[in-house]
C-alpha cells in the first residue's frame, strides 16, 4: 500500500494510509497504471472500479462478500443477506453502506462515483427476491457522501 | 516510443519525474515524523516480573498474538486459556500444502494439489531484518529462517502499454534509470543550470558522484559501452579464453524508461520494509505458529467461535459455540481477557466494553487482498530465465509474480505466487470462483512468461474477503481513524484488553501482532501487580 507515484495521494486513499502495510507496497504499484482502459472485462484499471452496470458491479465486486445469490455468509463473522434484507425498504441505506461502509463493510465511496453507487444499490433492490420499484439518484447518493472526503486526510 | 527524445521534455517535469520516484522515501520521512513509521523497539525477551497470585486471562484468537500472550503469561504465571475458532493455531500465519483443503465463506472448497514439500503462504511471507520480536521468537523457537529476495535484477517489469508489453528485466530498468538521470543531471551541472543550488565545490564532487552512480562514461554520457554493460549486463557475458571478449548491450533511452512506467516499480527494494535482507522460515510461514503450538497448544481449545464477551467487576466472561455446528453455547470465565480477535470479526460480537472502544472496533475495516499459487511442472523460471527468487511486477491484475526463494535449482516442480493483489482488482479477483482465479491468474503470467500454457498444472486461491475468520487482509486504518480511535482501541476496559495486528502502528505485519501483544499484557501485568 504505498506508492512512489506522482498521484500518491489520490491513490492511496483508504487503503494507503493504513498501507506500509507489508502488503503494500504492491499494491500502490498496481494502482499506478495511468492508461484508462480495463485490461479485462471483470478487472478495473487503477483505483476507481470501472464497471458501470447494476449488475455488472454486483458481480464483479459486491459478491465477493455478499455471494453470488445475494445470499450472505457465516463464519468467524458475518456477511448480511441482501436477499430479502428488510432494511433495504430504505432506498438510500444501500447506497449509504457503499459509499460510508460500516464495521467489516469498507467505505467504496472513493472508489465509485455516484451513479455507480445508484446503480448499484438499486440492482440490489429490485433483484434476489426483493423487489423495491423507488429509485435512488445519483444527486441522492452525492449527498450522502462526507463532506470532508473520508479517504481523503 | 522513441523519437520523442528527452528534449522534449522539459526540465521541470524531468525534476518532477526524479521526484516522483524519490517520492516514497520523501513520504517516508514525512511519516517518520508523523510518527508512522513501522519501526519495532524490541529489545528482547519481556520480564513480567512479580507474582500475577494466580490470576488468569482468557486469550481469545490463537494467532501470532494470542500465542505469544499465552507463553508469556504462562511463563510469568499466570492460568491461561486460549479459545480458537479453528482448529489449528496461526491465524494469519498460514500455509497451505498439498492434501490441505481450505472453504471459504460461501462454501467454495479447494483441496490443495501441490507437491510434497511445495507451499504457499496465503498470508504472511516475508520477514524484514528490522523486524526484532519476530525474529527473536523464531531464533528463540527454534525455527529455522532463510533470505527471502526481495529485489531480484533478473526478474521483470511488465507493463501492457509499454515495449509492446514485453517484460523488462529490472537490471535494465533500473540501470538505464540511474544512468539517464545521471546523465541528465550532469549535463544541466556542466551548463551551469545547477549554479544556484550547488556550491562551486560541490559541483565537481556531484559530477564526479554521478558518474559512478549512474555509470556515465568519461564525457558523462550514459551509453552503450563497458560501463553501462556493467550494470545492466551484456549482450554477451565476458567469458573464458577464445569467447572472452565481452559484446555491450543497448541501453533504453530515459525518454522510453519514463513514458513506460517502470520506473515506478524501482523504488520498491528501497522502501525500509523491503530492504535486504529478509528473512522467510524454511518450511512455510507456518513453522512459526506451529513451534508456539509445541509450547503452548495446550492451552487452546479449538474449534470454538466466540460470540460474546461479558464483563462485570470481578470477571470476563466468554460465550462460544461450536465452530462447525453451533449448538448449545458454553461460557468460560476468567479475571481478564485478552481479546485478539480481528477487529472486522469482533464488531460483530455482543462484547461488553466502553463506547469510545465500541467506536474503534467500529470504524476498522479490513483492507483486500488475493494471492494465488501455482504449481509448475518444472522450475521454467530458473532453468529457462535464469530468476532464481524475488519479484515481478506488472501493471496486469495479477500485480506480482513471486518465485519461491528455496529449492533453487531442483529439478522438480515448484510452486510460484502467480498474484498478489490489492485495491479494487483484489475486490474483483475476490468476486470470483476460486477456480476462476487461478484461470486468471494463469492467463495473466502467460503474458510474461509463456511457458506457463504448458507448465502449470494446477493452484490454489485465496481471497481474504472470503477467509471466514477474518474478514479481509488486515485493518484499514487512517491519520484520521488514528487520531480518532487508536488510544481507545488501546485501553484496558474494565477487565478486557485487546491485541492484534489491528492494534498496532505496523498493520499488515506480523511484527505488529506481537509488538501489541507484548505491549498489553504488560500493561496488564503492571495493573495486577499492582493493583
Ligand atoms: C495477504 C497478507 C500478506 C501479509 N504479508 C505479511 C508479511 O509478508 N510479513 C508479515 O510479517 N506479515 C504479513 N501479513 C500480516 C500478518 O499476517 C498479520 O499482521 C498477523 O499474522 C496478525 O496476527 P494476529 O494475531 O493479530 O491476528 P490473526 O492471525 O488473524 O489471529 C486472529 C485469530 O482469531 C481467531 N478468531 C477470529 N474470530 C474468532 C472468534 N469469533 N472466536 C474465536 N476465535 C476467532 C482467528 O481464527 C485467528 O486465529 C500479511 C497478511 C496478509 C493477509
Amino acid at each position: 500500500m504505498r506508492g512512489p507515484i506522482p498521484n500518491k495521494d489520490k491513490l492511496m486513499t483508504p487503503i494507503s494510509r493504513s498501507a506500509r502495510l507489508a502488503l503494500c507496497a504492491g499494491l500502490m504499484l498496481g494502482l499506478t497504471s495511468q492508461a484508462a482502459q480495463a485490461v479485462d472485462h471483470s478487472f478495473s484499471n487503477g483505483f476507481k472500479f470501472q464497471e458501470t452496470t447494476g449488475e455488472a458491479i454486483f458481480q464483479g465486486v459486491c459478491q465477493g462478500c455478499h455471494m453470488p445469490q445475494g445470499q450472505g455468509a457465516v463464519g468467524a463473522g458475518a456477511y448480511p443477506a441482501l436477499a430479502g434484507n428488510p432494511r433495504l425498504a430504505s432506498k438510500v441505506y444501500p447506497a449509504f453502506m457503499v459509499v460510508n461502509g460500516n464495521k467489516a463493510m469498507p467505505s467504496f465511496g472513493a472508489m465509485f462515483d455516484d451513479d455507480q453507487v445508484a446503480a448499484v444499490a438499486n440492482y440490489v433492490r429490485s433483484h434476489f427476491g426483493n423487489n423495491y420499484t423507488d429509485q435512488v439518484t445519483p444527486a441522492e447518493v452525492k449527498a450522502l457522501r462526507p463532506k470532508k472526503p473520508a479517504a481523503s486526510e | 516510443m522513441s523519437g520523442a527524445g528527452i528534449g522534449s521534455m522539459s526540465r521541470r517535469e524531468l525534476l518532477m519525474m526524479i521526484g516522483a520516484a524519490a517520492g516514497s522515501s520523501v513520504a517516508y520521512r514525512a511519516m517518520a515524523s508523523l510518527d508512522m513509521v513501522p519501526e519495532s523497539d524490541y529489545k528482547g525477551p519481556i520480564k513480567l516480573e512479580g507474582d500475577p497470585k494466580g490470576a488468569s486471562v482468557l486469550i481469545l484468537g490463537a494467532g501470532l498474538a494470542g500465542l505469544v500472550a499465552a507463553l508469556e503469561l504462562r511463563k510469568a504465571g499466570y492460568k491461561v486459556q486460549v479459545l480458537e475458532y479453528n482448529q489449528r493455531v496461526g491465524g494469519r500465519n498460514w500455509t497451505l500444502r498439498g492434501g490441505d483443503s481450505y472453504t471459504e465463506l460461501g462454501g467454495f472448497e479447494q483441496k490443495c494439489e501441490f507437491d510434497p514439500g511445495l507451499y504457499l503462504n496465503p498470508g504472511p511471507w516475508r520477514l524484514p531484518y528490522h523486524h526484532n520480536a519476530i525474529l527473536d521468537y523464531c531464533k528463540r523457537l527454534g525455527v529455522v529462517l532463510e533470505p527471502f529476495n526481495q529485489v531480484n535484477y533478473n526478474a521483470y517489469l511488465h507493463s501492457s502499454k509499454a515495449f509492446g508489453g514485453k517484460p523488462q528485466r529490472y537490471r535494465h530498468i533500473q540501470a538505464d534509470f540511474n544512468g539517464g538521470v545521471a546523465e541528465l543531471l550532469a549535463k544541466s551541472t556542466k551548463q551551469k543550470k545547477m549554479d544556484q543550488l550547488v556550491t562551486k565545490e560541490d559541483r565537481e564532487i556531484l559530477l564526479e558522484s554521478l558518474k559512478g552512480w549512474g555509470a556515465l562514461e568519461n564525457d558523462y554520457t550514459y551509453r552503450m559501452g563497458l560501463e553501462s554493460s556493467g550494470r545492466r549486463g551484456y549482450d554477451h557475458d565476458p567469458n573464458g579464453g577464445t569467447i572472452g571478449k565481452p559484446v555491450p548491450s543497448k541501453p533504453i533511452s530515459i525518454d522510453e524508461i519514463l513514458k513506460s512506467g517502470l520506473w515506478r516499480y524501482l523504488v520498491h527494494g528501497h522502501i525500509y520494509e523491503f530492504q535486504t535482507t529478509l528473512f522467510q522460515p524454511v518450511g512455510g510461514m507456518d513453522m512459526i505458529s506451529k513451534a508456539f503450538a509445541r509450547e503452548v497448544g495446550d492451552a487452546v481449545r479449538f474449534n470454538c467461535k466466540v460470540t460474546a464477551i461479558k464483563q462485570d467487576g470481578h470477571k470476563v466472561t466468554a460465550t462460544y459455540v461450536d465452530a462447525k455446528t453451533g449448538g448449545a453455547p458454553t461460557q468460560v470465565s476468567a479475571d481478564w481477557c485478552l481479546c485478539t480477535i480481528p477487529a472486522s470479526v469482533l464488531s460483530q460480537i455482543d462484547l461488553d466494553v466502553s463506547a469510545p472502544m465500541h467506536d474503534a472496533i467500529n470504524a476498522l475495516p479490513y483492507e483486500a487482498s488475493i494471492k494465488v499459487g501455482l504449481q509448475a511442472k518444472r522450475r521454467f523460471w530458473e532453468q529457462d530465465e535464469s530468476i532464481y527468487g524475488g519479484v515481478t511486477f506488472t501493471d496486469l491484475p495479477n500485480n506480482m509474480i513471486g518465485y519461491p526463494n528455496t529449492g533453487y535449482f531442483g529439478s522438480g516442480k515448484g510452486v510460484l505466487l502467480g498474484a498478489y493483489t490489492f485495491g479494487p482488482n483484489a475486490y474483483e479477483f475476490t468476486a470470483l470462483s476460486p477456480q476462476e482465479r487461478v484461470k486468471k491468474a494463469i492467463e495473466f503470467g502467460a503474458q510474461i512468461h509463456p511457458q506457463y500454457k504448458d507448465e502449470i498444472e494446477n493452484g490454489i486461491a485465496v481471497g481474504w474477503h472470503r477467509v471466514p475468520w477474518i474478514l479481509g487482509c488486515a485493518g484499514a486504518w487512517t491519520e484520521e481513524k488514528r487520531k480518532q480511535h487508536y488510544d481507545n482501541i488501546c485501553r484496558i476496559d474494565g477487565r478486557v484488553l485487546l491485541a492484534g495486528e489491528h492494534v498496532s502502528y505496523i498493520p499488515a505485519w506480523q511484527e505488529g501482532a506481537i509488538t501489541s501483544s507484548l505491549n498489553a499484557i504488560s500493561r496488564l501485568h503492571q495493573r495486577v501487580v499492582n493493583g
